[in-house]
Formats: C-alpha cells, sequence, structure tokens
C-alpha cells in the first residue's frame, strides 16, 4: 500500500471521517484558546473545570439527555463550586479547589458506577471521538467559529490585560471582565471538546498546543494560529494511530498532543540576542 | 473610581483618601489637588504608599475611604519589572495598547493607531527598535516603550511609577526631555521617585509614608523634618566635612539618593 494510501485510509470509515472531523474543529480552537489559558495561568482553573464537570456528564448520560447539555450543566456547577471552595483563606484556594474536584470526581464516579447505569463511565472519563454524533459535530463547528470571532475580537484587550494589568485598567479596560470573558470561552471549550477527550483528557488540547509553540512564535497571533494548526496535526495523528494500532482514539489523541508539546519545548527557540542593559 | 467632568480646575484630586488590600488600608489620610499642567514628584518608602495611591487613581482599586478624582482617563506608565516580559510582543505592539483608550478594542490597530505609534516610539527614541520584542529591549528601552504607550493615550494626566528606575543615563536624559515637553504643553505629570534631589524640579512634591507626610512646593516640603518623618530609618544623615547631605536606601537595584540637608 502506497503511502499516502494508508494515511487516507481512516477517511473511508464513516466513523473514523467524523472522528477527524471531531478533532479538528475542536482542535483548531482549544489549540488557539490554550495561549490565553497558560499565558493567565489559568492552567489549574482549566483542569479542575474539566474534571469537576463529571457529575454532570454522568447526570445526562443517565438521563439519556445530550452530553453537552450535562457537561455545561456540570461545568457551570463546578464553576460555582470551586470559586466557593475557592474562597477559604484557611486552607488556601489550590487545597479548597483539589478538595472540590476530588469530591466532584468522587461524586460522578458514584453515580456512574451505580448497579443501574449504562457502561458509559470510561467513556465520560477518555472520550470518544470515534462516537460523535452529528449534533455533536455541529457544536464543534459553532465552537470553532463563535469562539474563533470571540478571540479576534478580544484578542487587544486579552494583550493588554496579559501584558499590565494596571496599564489596560488606566486605557479603560477593565481586566476583570476580560479575564471572565476568558473563563467563558474555557468554559464553552471544555463542555464541547469533552465529548470527543473526556473530562480527563481534554486538559492536552488546551495546553499542550501553546507549550508546543510558545518558544518559537513572536506574537499572540503567531501563538494562536501555531496553537491551532499544531492541535489540528496532533489531533489527526491521534486518529490515524487509533485507526491503524488499534489503540483508543481520545488517548491516542491526548498522547500525541502531549508529544508534540514535550518535542518543542525542547526544541531551539526563536529569539534574537538580550540587548546590553 | 476615577471620573471625567466635574473637577473644574482641578487635573487630580484626593480627598480624605484611604485604600489598601485586605481589612487594614495601606495608605490614609491623602488630600490633595493639582491644578492642570502641574507636575508632582510622588515621594516615599518602598510599601509607603505611591503605587497603592496610583492604583487608586487609574481606577484599578476601589478607595477604602475618601474619594480621588482625576480629570479624564490618564495614561499610566507602569514599573517595568510589573510588566510580563515572557509576553510575544513587540515595542510597537506596546505603544499601540495606549491606542485603546479610544475605544473600539474589537477592532485590528488602523492605519492612524499605527501612525500615532510610531511617531511615539521615535519621540521616544524607540523608532528603529519597533519590531524588537518587549522582553529583549534594555531596562531603559522597555520603559522608554511604556512611555511611548502613554504618549498614544494622548491623556491630559500622565501617572508614572518610579520612571527611572534602573534607567541607563541615555534613556534618563531622554525621559527627561519628553517630561519637559509634557509639562511644557500643559499636561499634568505625577511621579514616583526615591530621588529627593530631583524632586526639586517639580511643582509639587508629595510625601507619603502609609499615610500623606506633605503636600507642597519643594522650598517647603524639602526639609529635614519632613524627610524624615517620610522615609525613617531609610534615610541615612552623612557628615563628611561638607554640608550634611541625606541618603535615601532604595531598593530595586535603584542608585542611591543625595539631597542636602536642611
Amino acid at each position: 500500500m502506497e503511502p499516502f494510501d494508508w494515511l487516507l485510509e481512516p477517511l473511508r470509515s464513516g466513523i473514523d471521517r467524523r472522528a477527524l472531523l471531531e478533532v479538528a474543529l475542536v482542535g483548531g480552537f482549544c489549540g488557539a484558546l490554550g495561549f490565553w489559558i497558560v499565558t493567565e495561568r489559568l492552567t489549574y482553573a482549566a483542569e479542575s473545570l474539566s474534571h469537576g464537570l463529571l457529575p454532570g456528564l454522568v447526570l445526562a448520560a443517565l438521563a439519556g439527555a445530550p452530553l453537552l447539555l450535562g457537561a455545561a450543566g456540570g461545568a457551570v456547577a463546578a464553576a460555582v463550586l470551586l470559586a466557593l471552595a475557592g474562597r477559604d483563606e484557611r486552607i488556601g484556594p489550590d487545597t479548597g479547589t483539589a478538595v472540590a474536584v476530588t469530591g466532584l470526581v468522587g461524586l460522578g464516579a458514584l453515580l456512574a458506577l451505580e448497579p443501574d447505569a449504562p457502561p458509559r463511565l470510561e467513556e465520560l472519563l477518555f472520550g470518544d471521538p470515534l462516537g460523535v454524533s452529528d449534533g455533536d459535530l455541529a457544536a464543534a463547528a459553532a465552537l470553532l467559529v463563535a469562539g474563533g470571532a470571540a478571540l479576534a475580537a478580544l484578542h487587544r484587550p486579552l494583550a493588554a490585560v496579559a501584558f499590565d494589568p494596571p496599564g489596560a485598567a488606566a486605557a479603560g479596560l477593565r481586566p476583570a471582565l476580560v479575564r471572565i470573558a476568558l473563563l467563558v470561552l474555557l468554559a464553552s471549550a471544555i463542555a464541547v471538546a469533552v465529548r470527543g477527550l473526556g473530562a480527563l483528557l481534554v486538559l492536552a488540547a488546551l495546553v499542550a498546543p501553546p507549550v508546543a509553540v510558545r518558544r518559537h512564535v513572536r506574537t499572540p497571533a503567531g501563538a494562536m494560529v501555531g496553537g491551532g494548526a499544531l492541535a489540528v496535526a496532533a489531533g489527526l495523528t491521534g486518529i490515524e494511530l487509533s485507526f491503524h494500532a488499534g489503540t483508543a482514539a481520545g488517548a491516542s489523541v491526548a498522547l500525541a498532543l502531549c508529544a508534540a508539546a514535550a518535542v518543542g519545548a525542547v526544541g531551539r527557540r526563536s529569539r534574537r540576542s538580550p540587548r546590553p542593559h | 473610581m476615577t471620573g471625567g467632568g466635574g473637577t473644574g480646575a482641578v487635573a487630580v484630586l484626593a480627598d480624605g483618601l484611604a485604600a489598601g488590600y485586605g481589612a487594614e488600608p495601606v495608605l490614609r489620610d491623602v488630600s490633595f489637588a493639582v491644578a492642570p499642567g502641574r507636575s508632582v514628584c510622588v515621594l516615599g518608602p518602598n510599601g509607603g504608599g505611591k503605587t497603592t495611591l496610583f492604583r487608586v487613581l487609574i481606577g484599578e482599586l476601589r478607595p477604602a475611604a475618601g474619594r480621588a478624582r482625576v480629570a479624564g482617563r490618564p495614561a499610566y506608565v507602569a514599573q517595568t519589572e510589573r510588566t510580563r516580559l515572557d509576553f510575544p510582543v513587540s515595542a510597537r505592539d506596546v505603544a499601540l495598547m495606549g491606542a485603546l483608550a479610544r475605544g473600539r478594542w474589537w477592532l485590528p490597530a488602523g492605519r492612524q493607531e499605527r501612525a500615532a505609534a510610531d511617531a511615539a516610539l521615535e519621540r521616544v527614541g524607540l523608532a528603529a527598535e519597533g519590531d524588537v520584542r518587549f522582553g529583549e529591549l534594555s531596562g531603559g528601552q522597555r520603559q522608554r516603550a511604556l512611555l511611548a504607550r502613554a504618549l498614544v493615550q494622548d491623556a491630559a494626566v500622565l501617572i508614572l511609577d518610579e520612571p527611572l528606575a534602573g534607567v541607563d543615563p541615555a534613556s534618563a536624559a531622554l525621559i527627561g526631555d519628553v517630561f519637559d515637553e509634557l509639562r511644557a504643553a500643559g499636561r499634568t505629570v505625577l511621579v514616583s521617585s526615591h530621588d529627593v534631589e530631583s524632586a526639586r524640579g517639580f511643582d509639587r512634591v508629595l510625601c507619603l509614608h502609609g499615610r500623606q507626610v506633605a503636600f507642597g512646593p519643594p522650598a517647603e516640603v524639602l526639609d529635614r523634618e519632613t524627610l524624615e518623618a517620610t522615609y525613617g530609618r531609610e534615610m541615612i544623615v552623612l557628615r563628611d566635612g561638607g554640608p550634611a547631605r541625606a541618603v535615601t536606601v532604595q531598593h530595586h537595584d535603584h542608585a542611591h539618593g543625595e539631597h542636602e540637608g536642611a
């Protein structure tokens, strides 16, 4: 078999074709958004949110409701609980968040392991890009278009706030509102992407691309475009790997993303020599 | 929150102002008024409340008590170490951030805004460094890029937090020239500093040490009693044969500032 045919082989399967489209759409947006998540040091918040929405996913699965609905509801509930837990100054925000996330994951597992529950816990934790529906693909496409438009519109405020919050405030921006807008985009991305990558692996689509490209770009726009493109490439690689090696699709995509991050993080940095003081 | 109209002939006003970050204010009892076109040097030790006052004036921090008013939206030049040096933006990108004060933040920067940014970079001597990444500029060049951002904002009031700290002599001279131009153009300029001697060149001096110690013309404020109340143990009086000199102990790698003792 020719190498090109070998690569295109998954496209002959309708299931794998949909999986490729899903990871391309979701990866394109998450890879771009991830630059701002990492820049604003929201990685732990992203991880907490993605794990904490598990009870919402399980309840949706038990009720036979769309998983997107469960993910969205779970994300909102988790965000409120995490915000409250993080406010306890006696134990610190990290500890409060960790306890709340562990509790939410435990609750989700408890619900999913009920004798009467359908056997879908594995899919909810690790994702199933091969099982995406038309609705999932439509949600992913809407995320890419609407989220991408929001990122384009917020580009200058996000850059000003990330660079110098007081300077941005003096220029008339509201840094807190800009960060809230970023968190809304993050919650939307997680709610959509969790279908393909699961509550435990979705973070890879958000964090691995910016880690991979950050040392090799000179502008935020370059980081977003590069991150999005890399996430798409890694996602497609993961589906190829899954198809040919028979590995779990969601885990294969996450591993491809993390491998790209490892390569990018150790690669040669694109920069000029520091100037004399 | 700082605000626009209603301040009459006052460009900057603080009235019974107190501010802080927790239950206890770190700055209290601040009351002063600055007329348009005046320059003010804000003196005080580290932790004395200079940056806190500025954060209130730019609207980033709410007063715990009292009020603060600024005519129009002020431009702010932060200490360079408070910016993200690892953030991938060029000197021109930083200057362009000043154009956000004109609104329309959702649109890409237009031709006029880019022209304003280039003109500001030229004014601070960074015309050739417009494409250089901010984190790769020298300390003095970074400070000038932040000053260019303030110039693009074209504000009536400029607030600069220790703009000469750790700056090379060439950059300090360029920044000083821009100050003079701004004052000649009738802009109100508030500058925090540890350099007691340079404070004599301003119209007014505001001394802070967790509260307002003094406010007035340099000739009235810069006496030994006021400076000791302002700096406390951070001021050392040297007697080395000549006139007594006061040296303020400074941090952030600042050079020591000296002034003639009263």
